[in-house]
């Protein structure tokens, strides 16, 4: 008896309605995923169980990396349209007498991340193309009251925008001498409430517990 | 979208016959796609940092005098944040040579403390957000942030806690103390600078520790 000879199909699935929905997600979650700039010090946050997110405008955020060094940032979130970070520093520059350049205006408005630069070293930083030339700017804001360079940040910043809400982020080990500073500056000018940047940490306490 | 639709020449030559339509491999595409796919929704997911608020009072200016506001003893507790993330408390009134306790941020560490003394708040609270997961009352979740704050303002046996900072307290603790508060549902708190005796307490508790825990060594 001959053997019935099967026709010989390749399996093939017919993945096109799949694609067109991988690729539907994927553009999805690559328009709304907002990739943060890198920070020019690493800064592990703290945990707590708060769960308000952290807002995404009209915010100045205050970065203490774990070798006490303060860095500044002003986010206007999506919005450039109010150009606040080059009227900040225009701002800055009066007070010390130094003159910016358009140019320069432009680079800071660009330059994303936070900042730890003097002043004074302020154009040289932004002169520098590389995140490595740029490093060695990287001393700190100066916050002592000598040289009370961060107060006037804050104050320029709250000038230029009233809505702006303070922002601390600070890494685990910052001694707490230095908190307490960046904490006295931002109430010498009347700044009272902070958020601060944690981590999410779910802790459950009971009524039980409450009965012991 | 992938399949190739062959064109047919009619004009002249012989009918070769139809070899079925071309199906163009996909697999490596979709492995490429699942794998963004993958990597944006978690980027997108994991990356929000939290934020928690806080309020300070305002500060009293220099040229400004001001009575600072009296507080029953009985009712101040003190906590003062030590170096290692050591949790030093006492109630009431600092004195000269008075012993601190020692505690820590676990859970039946400074929680177990707090939440012994403002158990009829929390039990409150707890009671509300009962009622309102399981019906009883019908508020709104903008409005149950409101009732807890005003329930936290009616409060009058509850704790009031001043925190304190050994100098080398890290800013974990700082953090960690006010979401402790948080947690616990405490309704008055404030950040107040450390005075000299409380440092000297500090030390003394330091000290005492470190001898304890000496003293096996020198035994043997």
């Amino acid at each position: 008896m001959p053997k019935i000879k099967m026709p010989t199909k390749s399996p093939h699935i017919d993945m096109t309605p799949m694609v067109d929905l991988f690729s539907l997600l994927l553009t999805f979650f690559m328009l709304t995923s907002v990739f943060t700039p890198q920070e020019p010090a690493p800064v592990d946050t703290p945990f707590s169980v708060s769960e308000k997110p952290k807002p995404d405008a009209n915010i100045m955020t205050v970065v203490m990396s774990s070798d006490n060094r303060v860095f500044f940032n002003v986010d206007n979130g999506q919005d450039t349209i109010l150009h606040f970070r080059p009227k900040i520093l225009q701002e800055m520059g009066k007070r010390y007498n130094i003159e910016f350049t358009p140019q320069e205006l432009r680079k800071f408005e660009k330059y994303g991340s936070s900042f730890g630069v003097s002043i004074h070293d302020m154009k040289k930083f932004l002169a520098a193309t590389d995140t490595k030339d740029r490093e060695v700017f990287e001393k700190g804001i100066p916050h002592d009251s000598v040289d009370n360079q961060f107060g006037y940040w804050v104050l320029y910043t709250r000038q230029i925008n009233p809505a702006v809400q303070a922002l601390i982020k600070g890494d685990s080990n910052v001694e707490y001498p230095l908190v307490k500073k960046v904490l006295d500056v931002l109430q010498d000018y009347n700044v009272n409430r902070f958020s601060l940047v944690t981590n999410l940490e779910a802790v459950k306490v009971e009524l039980t517990d409450a009965k012991k | 979208m992938a399949e190739i639709i062959q064109e047919e020449k009619g004009k002249g030559g012989k009918k070769r016959p139809k070899k079925g339509n071309p199906h163009m491999d996909m697999t490596p595409m979709v492995d490429l796609m699942c794998l963004l796919l993958t990597f944006f929704m978690l980027v997108g997911a994991f990356n929000k940092p939290k934020v928690m608020e806080i309020v300070l009072p305002e500060k009293i200016k220099k040229n400004e005098k001001v009575d600072p506001p009296k507080i029953a003893d009985s009712r101040t507790l003190n906590i003062i944040l030590g170096p290692n993330d050591k949790v030093f408390w006492y109630p009431g009134k600092p004195e000269a040579g008075m012993p601190l306790q020692v505690t820590d941020f676990s859970a039946t560490g400074i929680r177990e403390v707090l939440l012994d003394r403002n158990r009829a708040l929390f039990k409150k609270i707890e009671q509300f957000q009962q009622d309102v997961i399981t019906g009883k009352l019908n508020i709104k979740q903008d409005s149950l942030a409101n009732a807890i704050k005003q329930l936290k303002k009616d409060d009058d046996t509850g704790p009031i806690v001043l925190i304190k900072f050994y100098k080398t307290a890290k800013y974990k603790n700082f953090v960690d103390i006010i979401d402790e508060m948080s947690i616990v549902g405490i309704a008055r708190y404030i950040l107040v600078d450390i005075n000299w005796i409380e440092q000297g307490m500090v030390e003394a508790a330091l000290k005492g520790q470190t001898q304890t825990a000496a003293a096996p060594l020198t035994q043997k």
